[in-house]
């Protein structure tokens, strides 16, 4: 496919992640460029600069405009029991694989604000498992890992996580899990027992340990087919063999060069195993 | 040259504009068609296979990273944005954009942004003002722009507010709109 050439802004924005990355070490260079390009630009707006290339230097001699950047860069959208129908389909196919291993853990990789991490703690306790599970939840992102660690949710979202919660197979009363204090609802402290919330960026750091399950959804988009390939032979190697990979909704395995090593195990709820 | 991608976006009322577009195509049609219809986030595949029933060209709700491939038509997929890429689609869960998401406006800017002039977008009816800016940025790069005439539409405050924004190419009617892109991209074709 013929591409067409480099506009002046694409340059812009190579120099600036090129710029971001050799100076912090911060490495947004093989991310999607269209949505990323957007929130540059939203960016460039917000601190009222007229172009990139003033963002540029803005960046680099300002340290704290460099968090404020991180901070706008990631998108960190999430809810509980996101899918449930993913949920469902975790509970039928994988919940009784994991009940033949005597210890479990679950790698939860770019978990945000940790809503996806008690949803699985939560259903692991109703399945009664989760006294056998680790589970390591990480972002590259501290500001939301340090939100993830409190477990501090708007109680005004408790009504919509109590219908999704349902949906996806729940078996309690939802408002068990959790203690309304004024505008907040706070999740029961056991809940984190057995999860360890740390820092790991997926564009550079390596593994860390062998997993059972590894949980990435709605993380890869926002990468460009090179990364996603350099984090789905991370996530391969990371897995123990018929370990359980999940996605998001609207991700697949099929587009990447891992597509063989995996069959999936739940039609449409992009649960894969791997194989051999 | 011929054109890469036609973009369509429509709100309230989509549905039966679309199904007119699509039975409208002939089976060779070869331009790959994105489009963004507004809809709830909790919806399921049902406006895939609604409109599947109007056409014979395969119509699918995006995947990331998904292929742009000839002869096929794409749905943004409820609750992520559709975006262009070189020769394939990204999605993202980045804020509503308008109030939408998918947002009208997120695919015809990346759209036009990768493709150029090679892009032709389409405006139909909807009650809002998605849409607008993206075509904006398609005229810029010097695309085609289409608008379907106010009064064909169910609603007509979409139509109304690309045209009173963009100095659109052609205002037609909703029964000429298939003719109209068939024309476009034969004639460019030869
Ligand atoms: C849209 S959220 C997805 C949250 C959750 N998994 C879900 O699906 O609801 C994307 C998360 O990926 C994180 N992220 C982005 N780049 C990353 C990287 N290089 N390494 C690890 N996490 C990353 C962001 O900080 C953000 O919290």
């Amino acid at each position: 496919m013929d591409l067409p050439k480099s506009s002046l802004e694409d340059i812009e924005i190579q120099l600036l992640l090129e710029g971001v990355y050799q100076y912090y070490g911060y490495d947004f260079r093989n991310y999607a460029l269209s949505s990323l390009k957007r929130r540059i630009h939203s960016f460039v707006r917000l601190e009222g600069l007229t172009n990139i290339s003033a963002l540029q230097e803005r960046l680099l001699h300002h340290r704290p405009c460099l968090d404020r950047f991180l901070l706008n860069l990631t998108v960190n959208v999430t809810s509980m029991f996101r899918d449930p129908s993913f949920y469902i389909a975790f509970r039928q196919q994988v919940i009784p694989l994991l009940r033949t291993y005597p210890f479990i853990r679950i790698w939860h990789a770019g978990c945000s604000t940790g809503e996806e991490v008690y949803s699985m703690a939560i259903l692991l306790q109703e399945e009664k498992l989760y006294h056998r599970c680790r589970i390591y939840a990480t972002d590259t992102n501290e500001r939301v890992l340090q939100n993830a660690k409190n477990g501090i949710f708007s109680l005004k979202l408790m009504q919509e996580y109590t219908q999704l919660y349902l949906r996806a197979g729940g078996q309690k009363s939802f408002s068990e899990y959790y203690t309304a204090a004024y505008d907040n609802a706070i999740f029961r402290a056991s809940l984190r027992d057995n999860v360890i919330f740390a820092q790991h960026n997926l564009a550079s750091d390596s593994s860390f340990n062998e997993f059972n399950v590894i949980l990435c959804r709605n993380v890869l988009i926002y990468f460009n087919p090179t990364l996603q390939k350099r984090v789905h032979t991370l996530f391969y190697n990371s897995l123990c063999t018929f370990g359980i990979l999940g996605l998001g909704r609207q991700e697949s395995i099929r587009f990447t060069p891992c597509e063989n090593h995996y069959e999936e195990i739940a039609q449409g709820e992009k649960l894969y195993r791997r194989l051999n | 040259m011929s054109f890469k991608i036609i973009v369509i976006g429509t709100s309230l009322g989509g549905l039966s504009a679309l199904k007119n577009i699509l039975v409208n195509l002939p089976l060779d049609f070869l331009t790959p068609i994105a489009i963004v219809q507004h809809r709830h986030k909790d919806s399921d595949r049902t406006l895939q296979a609604l409109l599947q029933e109007h056409t014979s060209l395969p119509i699918r709700e995006v995947e990331d990273k998904q292929e742009i491939l000839p002869g096929q038509i794409y749905l943004a997929p409820p609750d992520y944005h559709l975006l262009v890429e070189p020769g394939y689609f990204a999605l993202s869960t980045d804020e509503p954009v308008s109030f939408a998401r998918p947002s009208i406006d997120v695919l015809f800017e990346s759209a036009a942004d990768i493709y150029r002039e090679q892009v032709i977008g389409v405006i139909l009816t909807g009650a809002n003002q998605d849409g607008t800016q993206g075509l904006k940025k398609v005229q810029a790069h010097k695309g085609i722009t289409i608008v379907q005439e106010p009064a064909t539409a169910e609603s007509s405050i979409m139509p109304k507010a690309a045209i009173a924004a963009v100095a659109v190419d052609w205002i037609v009617s909703l029964s000429e709109i298939a003719p109209l892109l068939v024309n476009l991209c034969d004639y460019i074709r030869k």
